[in-house]
């Protein structure tokens, strides 16, 4: 049996329809009676942003977070940032023995941890890199700052993005691999 | 317009200047009407976005901020530049614009001119700022500019003709060429002998009225047929080294010509400032005409905006064949129908 023949609609009129429909669905958002209320801050995608903020993903590349009890000084972010824009310094210092009776150990100590996030182009190849889990991805991105100078943020700072890192997703379904934990 | 108004005798330099004030006000408010409501707002909803919302409530002086800002900027004249016609460009393009509403009724007595060549002089008055497109394009020394304003150039010539050809059906079956004329004879139309609500000539001129949105649309330059200033090849056209002030008066030529097109439309197709059922002489509609027309120039100029913010842009050989090979034939033959059929009844 052939296929009835619909009326074929110009696509001049097909694409005029679209936007008049995305008009009225954007300025008519809510069912029922209240349809005629017109209420676009509801129906329109846009956040407006100072008066309401987005929930970021949780994977969302905002700012890098430093643990600092995990960083070894081992100037390997530092060395493998393209921008050159981690700064490190450190010094060897003592450490008590583990167990009584031993040999003090031998540890680097942190003096300085800063990001200079006005060259940081956030590829993330620090946070890769990091072997002793003391760089993550933290979602925060309210950290603007009027001066240019005033965006390399120090140690302290780092640190407190520490709790803004999500956990780590669960893999999904037969996976092997242990899902990495977030040293809090 | 006579010598009073209001039952108040005035001297001609009182009457003069409330003239002025009275064109400023019918081209700047509808202009601001046009840019606020189209431009900002529907374009927005139908980008599912909200456009602007902080300067007043939902947005609504952000047009004052806008004219704020352009009046801040620094007057940039190039210095390859012929500086005299460069300045003067602008002036031209808003003062065609200003002039159209010279003869556009507003209601009975409410009018600036009455002429009875009045349509002629609109659409006369309408294609001089081609003169000033095209002086500013050469003025600006800048080959976006020239390229901006020869394409101009060609293209209002190309669509000034089914204009002037879809509104001479009305002027045919209207039988006069008198704005004031043609809203009367609307008004006091008959549909089969029914005059209930007179006889609106989108009615009878419905592709005159298709061939003058579309006209329209070109002479003012906005999307599909914005050729002239397409950012991507030419930057913007004869407007490219314009900043400032200039360029505002461009941006304010562009949509109150929207504004008084949109006026000619609804006057010649839509019935003007008249409403059915009350009388043409009636005191009542100086004041409720202006706003009867400001509905019916919102009402042509969402179908306007609506076009505009759909399609993409025509290329130039196309925009060039849809005038001269589709629009032009169309009109003629509507306005051999309409001599035929103006006979036969």
């Amino acid at each position: 049996m052939p296929k009835p023949r619909r009326l074929k609609i110009p696509g001049i009129f097909t694409g005029m329809k679209i936007t008049l429909l995305e008009l009225l669905r954007t300025m008519f958002p809510k069912r029922g009676i209240k349809t005629l209320i017109p209420s676009p801050t509801r129906g329109a995608v846009t956040v407006q942003y100072p008066h309401e903020s987005e929930a970021p993903t949780p994977r969302a590349r905002g700012v890098i977070a430093l643990k600092s009890e995990n960083c070894t000084v081992c100037m390997l972010c530092s060395r493998s940032c393209p921008d050159w824009c981690i700064y490190i310094e450190g010094h060897k210092t003592k450490a008590p023995p583990r167990r009584p009776g031993g040999k003090e150990r031998t540890v680097s100590a942190l003096d300085r941890f800063d990001i200079d996030y006005a060259l940081c182009m956030y590829c993330g190849i620090c946070v890769e890199v990091c072997p002793f889990d003391a760089l993550f991805w933290s979602p925060e991105y309210e950290y603007s700052e009027p001066r240019l100078a005033d965006l390399l943020h120090d140690e302290a700072r780092l640190n407190e993005w520490m709790e803004t890192v999500p956990d780590f997703e669960p893999y999904e379904a037969g996976s092997e691999a242990k899902v990495r934990k977030v040293p809090r | 317009m006579t010598g009073t108004v209001l039952a108040l005798e005035l001297s001609y330099w009182q009457e003069s200047l409330l003239r002025v004030l009275g064109v400023l006000l019918a081209v700047l408010l509808p202009a601001g009407a046009l840019v606020y409501t189209f431009l900002f707002k529907m374009m927005s909803f139908m980008q599912s976005r909200l456009g602007p919302m902080e300067a007043g409530p939902y947005g609504s002086i952000q047009l004052l901020a806008e004219v704020g800002k352009f009046l801040q900027k620094e007057d940039l004249v190039p210095a390859q530049a012929d500086r005299r016609l460069f300045l003067l460009a602008p002036y031209i393009v808003v003062a065609s614009t200003f002039l159209i509403y010279v003869v556009m009724p507003f209601g009975p007595d409410a009018h600036f001119t009455s002429l009875d060549t009045g349509i002629f002089l609109a659409m006369a008055l309408s294609s001089v700022s081609v003169i000033g497109i095209l002086v500013a394009g050469w003025a600006s020394a800048n080959k976006y500019s020239l390229i901006g304003g020869l394409r101009a150039a060609g293209q209002l010539i190309a669509y000034e003709l089914p204009l002037v050809l879809a509104v001479v059906g009305v002027v045919i079956q209207a039988g006069t060429l008198n704005l004031q004329g043609i809203v009367a004879a609307q008004h006091q139309g008959e549909i089969f002998g029914w005059g209930g609500i007179g006889n609106p000539f989108i009615l009878t001129q419905l592709v005159g009225f298709l061939v003058f949105l579309a006209a329209t649309q070109a002479e003012l330059a906005q999307p599909p047929f914005d050729m002239p200033v397409a950012e991507s090849e030419i930057i913007t056209g004869y407007m490219t080294e314009y900043s400032g002030m200039r360029f505002l008066l461009f941006f304010i030529g562009e949509f109150a010509t929207a504004g008084a097109f949109a006026a000619i439309g609804a006057t010649l197709f839509l019935g003007g400032w008249a409403v059915p059922f009350v009388d043409l002489d009636d005191n009542m509609m100086n004041i409720a005409g202006p706003l009867v027309l400001f509905a019916k120039v919102m009402l042509v100029s969402f179908l306007i905006f609506w076009v505009r913010f759909t399609f993409p842009r025509f290329r130039e050989d196309q925009l060039q064949a849809f005038a001269w090979k589709f629009l032009i034939p169309i009109s003629l033959v509507n306005i051999l129908a309409t001599m035929a059929l103006k006979v036969a009844f």
